[in-house]
């Protein structure tokens, strides 16, 4: 079993920038573990939800930030929708992953890229461009493997269009873009 | 009853992956009488991808639509979409109810956001404001012997705070419309839990096992046919059906339909509109099968 030591590995601060960004009171986590009965990606997670909340709680940033678990949740709000205390765990995740991509902790390279190059499609576009959007994923990753069994199934099907579709206020949509980024330098 | 009308959020994925959802939506509403006004030049919510880089930057991408729809004096937008339908709402709340958000997100856009409209999704709408009961009458061939599982996917009426629409842990709007429309609703434990969601293409191995539970439980009840509401479900069952197979080492040809699709489908709408033909597991013989019941009885 995982042990922390905690005498030299606490950042408080971490913690309260936590409860801060995603508005909840982590200290009403009493580890009942429902959380993570409910979470259907626990056979995957290398830290399981209920134990990333109480490494929150007790301020161990590294060990939080550089998990696969943070970049797998799939935000189905199994865990939220459970909570006896009303914690939004799955904001709580949301946020853990908010700062690791500020902070630069990316464990999941693949998972980031893909929603890395799903925002670069709609920055560019307004709208998702499917196809665009897989092209870009495979140059990021070296992954050009990826899905293309799945092309024969669709292309005749016509349900991936081989061109974006441009709206009238995607330079409206870059802005959004350009300006959270110099919120955020 | 006086024809109800909408603000409409299609959502990206109904321009590709899902564009027999969005027809099939489109022709159902249609032939109930409800009229659905897109909102112009609507952008993406921003999805999963959005939410989990940043939540100002997310309410940002669903405010500029929701503004949109405000514009177009609506006050309640639909959407068929659940991921949409998270994120409007989400954006919506949050704007709502904190003036600081609210000022953080106006910073991102070019006009400020002033009213926000509601948003629900087009199967709230059709089971609360229409009512099996509306349906009844419009069933023309009904899926008479088709065994069906309802599955809901995760974040459709979960967290009930925010959803505020049929139950968090056992839904049932979805089985009541496919009863009115004659089909055997079969009980489904696994309603709401999760196909994999987005992990498809970066994590597939983790998505074979989640959706192969489910194609496992839906064959083990003997179901005909599985029916969602989630474009991200149905490719998750569908495209990647062939996959999961491959994997997991089964051989399933469940058919995985839109509700949309199966109630079209039994008020007799042209099958053009329905895009059966966009399915990847074959869903006719399921269909001819309720003609062959049917004749039997």
């Amino acid at each position: 079993m995982q042990t922390v030591n905690l005498t030299d590995t606490v950042d408080r601060t971490f913690m309260e920038k936590v409860m801060e960004e995603s508005g909840q009171v982590l200290s009403q986590c009493y580890q009942c573990g429902n959380c993570t009965a409910s979470c259907p990606y626990t056979f995957g997670f290398d830290i399981p939800v209920s134990r990333v909340m109480r490494l929150v709680q007790t301020g161990q940033k590294k060990a939080v930030l550089e998990s696969s678990s943070i970049w797998l949740c799939a935000s189905c709000t199994s865990c939220t929708t459970r909570c006896p205390n009303n914690i939004d765990v799955a904001c709580v995740m949301d946020v853990l992953r908010h700062i690791a991509r500020r902070e630069g902790f990316v464990k999941e390279r693949r998972v980031k890229a893909f929603f890395d190059s799903f925002l670069d499609s709609v920055r560019k576009h307004g709208r998702v461009f499917e196809i665009g959007l897989m092209v870009d994923y495979v140059c990021k990753t070296g992954r050009f493997w990826t899905d293309m069994d799945l092309g024969p199934k669709m292309l005749p099907k016509g349900k991936m269009s081989l061109r974006p579709h441009d709206i009238k206020g995607k330079d409206a949509i870059a802005r959004i873009f350009k300006r959270f980024e110099e919120e955020n330098k | 009853m006086s024809k109800l009308s909408y603000a409409y959020y299609p959502g990206c994925s109904g321009q590709g992956t899902s564009m027999e959802y969005e027809a099939s939506t489109r022709g159902l509403c249609e032939a109930l009488d409800i009229e659905l006004k897109e909102i112009p030049d609507w952008s993406c919510c921003g999805s999963t991808p959005a939410h989990a880089c940043d939540h100002v930057l997310s309410a940002a991408l669903s405010g500029r639509n929701l503004a949109l729809a405000a514009d177009m004096g609506e006050d309640c937008v639909l959407t068929p979409c659940p991921s949409c339908l998270t994120n409007l709402k989400n954006a919506g709340r949050h704007i709502a109810h904190s003036d600081d958000f609210k000022a953080k997100v106006n910073k991102l856009l070019d006009e400020p956001i002033n009213e926000v409209p509601d948003v629900k999704s087009v199967l709230q709408i059709l089971f609360e404001d229409l009512g099996p009961e509306g349906l009844k009458d419009k069933i023309l061939k009904p899926l008479k012997g088709l065994k069906v599982v309802t599955y809901y996917g995760c974040i459709l009426t979960r967290p009930p705070k925010l959803m505020e629409f049929d139950s968090e842990e056992n839904p049932i709007s979805m089985d009541e419309l496919m009863k009115a429309a004659g089909a055997e609703v079969l009980p489904f434990p696994l309603k709401t839990e999760c196909c994999g969601a987005s992990h498809g293409v970066a994590r597939k191995d983790l998505v074979m096992k989640l959706s192969g539970k489910l194609l496992d439980m839906a064959a083990q009840l003997g179901a005909d046919a599985v029916v969602t509401a989630c474009p991200l479900c149905q490719m998750n069952l569908d495209l990647r059906q062939g996959q999961v197979n491959q994997a997991n080492k089964t051989s399933y040809k469940l058919p995985v339909f839109y509700y949309t699709q199966l109630l079209g489908w039994a008020m007799g709408l042209p099958q053009a509109q329905l895009g059966l033909d966009k399915l990847c597991v074959d869903p006719m013989p399921a269909l001819n099968g309720i003609a062959k019941k049917e004749d039997a009885a």
